[in-house]
């Protein structure tokens, strides 16, 4: 794990840091911030760093554009969901509708991928933008399953939960409960995926997949099935962003089209690999964190802002808590236009240069 | 002409292809032995590089078959002739440009060793990839920039990782598309060098596409001439060079037959 890490991770000290201090600000975000918004904050940081990367896996790496990639998400939630809504919620639960939304996930993946990794690549980000819509669609029609547009809220394990007490006494003046053994199975099992993703991307298969990316012609020339490596690394994908499904359902005990398919969740996705830099990985981290900010906190800070601003007239207009959109459009257009390959694109490494003559 | 009583290397029967009315190749039959060097001749657009795209399965022929050791490649793709023995030197490089020149050559010595579908090893630890690449990188002399992007090298030195590339590869029939094009005369005898250790070996089946005559000369064993997707010649060097109708497509068509 060391060697995939050491080949893996940005030459550069400074994002080295700023890596470290967001993995340590998540793990010990209950000594650290206050109240259960920095809490859900943070394990919502977790579960996108995951879906980011995973993204990052097929758009970053192998140069599959897809829109379809909140589907697999959809499928781990709803897998959870359902069962959880089916059954008393209890791990054996829990590890067969794990399987069961792996197996739809990789099912539907590979079906997109036969059909449509053939074609050219804007085709096929129509295709994957065709079936994500259809998928949304057919949620809401399913409505006894599903539970359509309101989505399903349902019990989870006992020991998942606020109510089951691990501990009397607090630990540094934190409640040792259920809902912090939720915490850490969803911040630790984020770490895990992330690291498997970490050592594939270090394999001789992530060589490859950079291969594809780069030169696809190039790769078959040299005796690549490109189409089976790329249609692999779809799936892959898509299981990453299923487990990561799985630990939403997990941690919001709701799933609904709004948090785990919408179109929004989409793009944030997109932003964040594209923020935090393509075919990096650890971008994915770096990409979530500016956005799961940006998205928790800038509204209540454009508030604060107003309040001290409050009377000058047009400032006070755009400091308005309800543009905090326009001003994160804003910063996403500055941080393409300034790090087109991303944060950890433009700070480690040399920056690809147009071949010299 | 000899009369051959064992399999070729490599055969192409009737070979054609194509674009629209125009017919790029126009049934091109010929064989090609082990441990000789062909040397592919003609004026630019006489369909060279798009013969070897035949051969190579970059392109679909429309009408005839090439054969290799005898069996028919029919629909095979380009990957799968790779695998089998077909490598390519492009006219117009093809490399991985962001990827170092490292890198580059790693994968094709991973994918000749068939580790591409390894998820868990990290690739670093390759070792025997590691200890090949080091060796390519001495041939081709482009030891001292292997962790450098390939897009940085200069031109020469992108043609030369072309050549590493398909070394790497080893395969049994190597086909050169004008391996030397645009490179400095001190750049050019490290290819050409190159190429004939390769043929003195005797072990490889060696297509060149090349203008420069007195290297055609000194390396190759036979030249083909190709003229408007025909065939017009076949046959030794100086042989061939001395017929009329060759020496009226080839000098007729560029000046002093070098581009
Ligand atoms: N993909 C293609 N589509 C259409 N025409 C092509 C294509 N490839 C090659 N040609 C044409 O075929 C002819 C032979 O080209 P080429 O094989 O590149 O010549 P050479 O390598 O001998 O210079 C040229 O007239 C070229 O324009
Ligand atoms: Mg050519």
């Amino acid at each position: 794990m060391l060697q995939a890490l050491r080949d893996t991770l940005p030459a550069n000290r400074w994002i080295r840091l700023v890596l470290l201090a967001i993995v340590l600000g998540v793990i010990f975000t209950p000594w650290l911030f206050d109240g259960t918004r920095a809490l859900d904050t943070a394990a919502r940081l977790s579960i996108f760093v995951v879906l980011a990367a995973s993204y990052d896996l097929l758009l970053g790496f192998t140069g599959v554009v897809s829109f379809a990639h909140a589907l697999f998400f959809g499928i781990g939630a709803y897998a959870v969901a359902i069962a959880f809504d089916h059954f008393a919620p209890g791990f054996g639960v829990l590890l067969v509708a794990i399987v069961a939304g792996l197996g739809v996930s990789l099912l539907v993946a590979f079906i997109m991928g036969l059909v449509s990794l053939r074609v050219k690549t804007i085709f096929y980000a129509m295709i994957t933008l065709a079936v994500a819509s259809a998928a949304t669609v057919l949620v809401s029609q399913l409505y006894h399953l599903t539970g359509g547009e309101d989505g399903l809220t349902y019990r989870i394990p006992k020991v998942l939960t606020p109510a089951f007490k691990l501990l009397d006494d607090k630990v540094f003046g934190v409640r040792v409960n259920g809902k912090l053994m939720n915490f850490y199975l969803v911040v630790f099992s984020s770490i895990v995926l992330f690291l498997i993703m970490v050592r594939i991307v270090a394999s001789p298969f992530g060589r490859v997949l950079k291969a594809l990316r780069e030169n696809d012609f190039r790769a078959q020339a040299i005796g690549y099935n490109t189409l089976a490596y790329r249609t692999t690394a779809t799936l892959l994908s898509a299981a990453f962003a299923t487990l990561a499904g799985v630990l939403m359902a997990l941690w919001l005990r709701y799933t609904g089209p709004e948090s785990v398919l919408s179109l929004d969740i989409m793009i944030d996705v997109l932003l964040m690999v594209v923020i935090g830099g393509m075919g990096t990985l650890y971008g994915a981290i770096i990409g979530a964190t500016v956005l799961m900010l940006a998205q928790s906190y800038l509204q209540g800070l454009m508030g604060n802002a107003q309040d001290v601003i409050g009377g000058v007239p047009i400032l006070s207009e755009l400091m308005a808590p309800d543009r905090w959109l326009l001003w994160l459009g804003l910063l996403f257009i500055a941080s393409v236009y300034f790090f087109p390959q991303g944060v950890v694109g433009r700070f480690s490494g040399p920056a690809p240069k147009e071949a010299t003559t | 002409m000899t009369t051959h009583t064992t399999t070729p290397v490599l055969e192409t029967r009737e070979l054609s292809v194509q674009f629209g009315g125009h017919v790029a190749v126009n049934r091109v039959s010929c064989r090609f032995d082990s441990g000789t060097l062909t040397a592919i001749v003609g004026p630019n657009g006489a369909g060279k590089t798009t013969y070897f795209n035949l051969i190579s399965g970059q392109l679909p022929a429309t009408e005839g078959e090439v054969r290799l050791r005898g069996r028919v490649l029919g629909g095979r793709s380009a990957a799968h002739r790779a695998r089998a023995g077909l490598g390519r030197a492009f006219q117009l490089t093809q490399l991985f440009p962001r990827l170092s020149v490292a890198d580059n050559l790693r994968l094709v010595v991973q994918a000749k060793l068939g580790l591409g579908f390894r998820f868990w090893q990290p690739a670093s630890h390759l070792i025997a990839v590691d200890r090949e690449v080091e060796a390519l990188l001495e041939r081709v002399d482009l030891a001292g920039r292997a962790e450098v992007p390939a897009s940085q090298l200069s031109h020469g030195g992108q043609r030369r990782l072309e050549v590493g590339m398909m070394l790497a590869l080893d395969p049994e029939v190597m086909m050169f598309d004008e391996p030397t094009a645009g490179m400095s005369l001190d750049e050019a005898p490290v290819v050409l060098n190159l190429i004939r250790s390769i043929k003195e070996a005797g072990e490889k089946t060696i297509l060149l596409v090349e203008h420069k005559m007195d290297v055609i000369r000194s390396l190759a064993d036979r030249i083909i001439v190709l003229n408007n997707g025909t065939l017009l010649a076949d046959g030794e060097p100086a042989e061939v060079m001395s017929l009329p109708s060759v020496r009226q497509a080839y000098l007729g068509e560029s000046g002093e037959g070098a581009t």
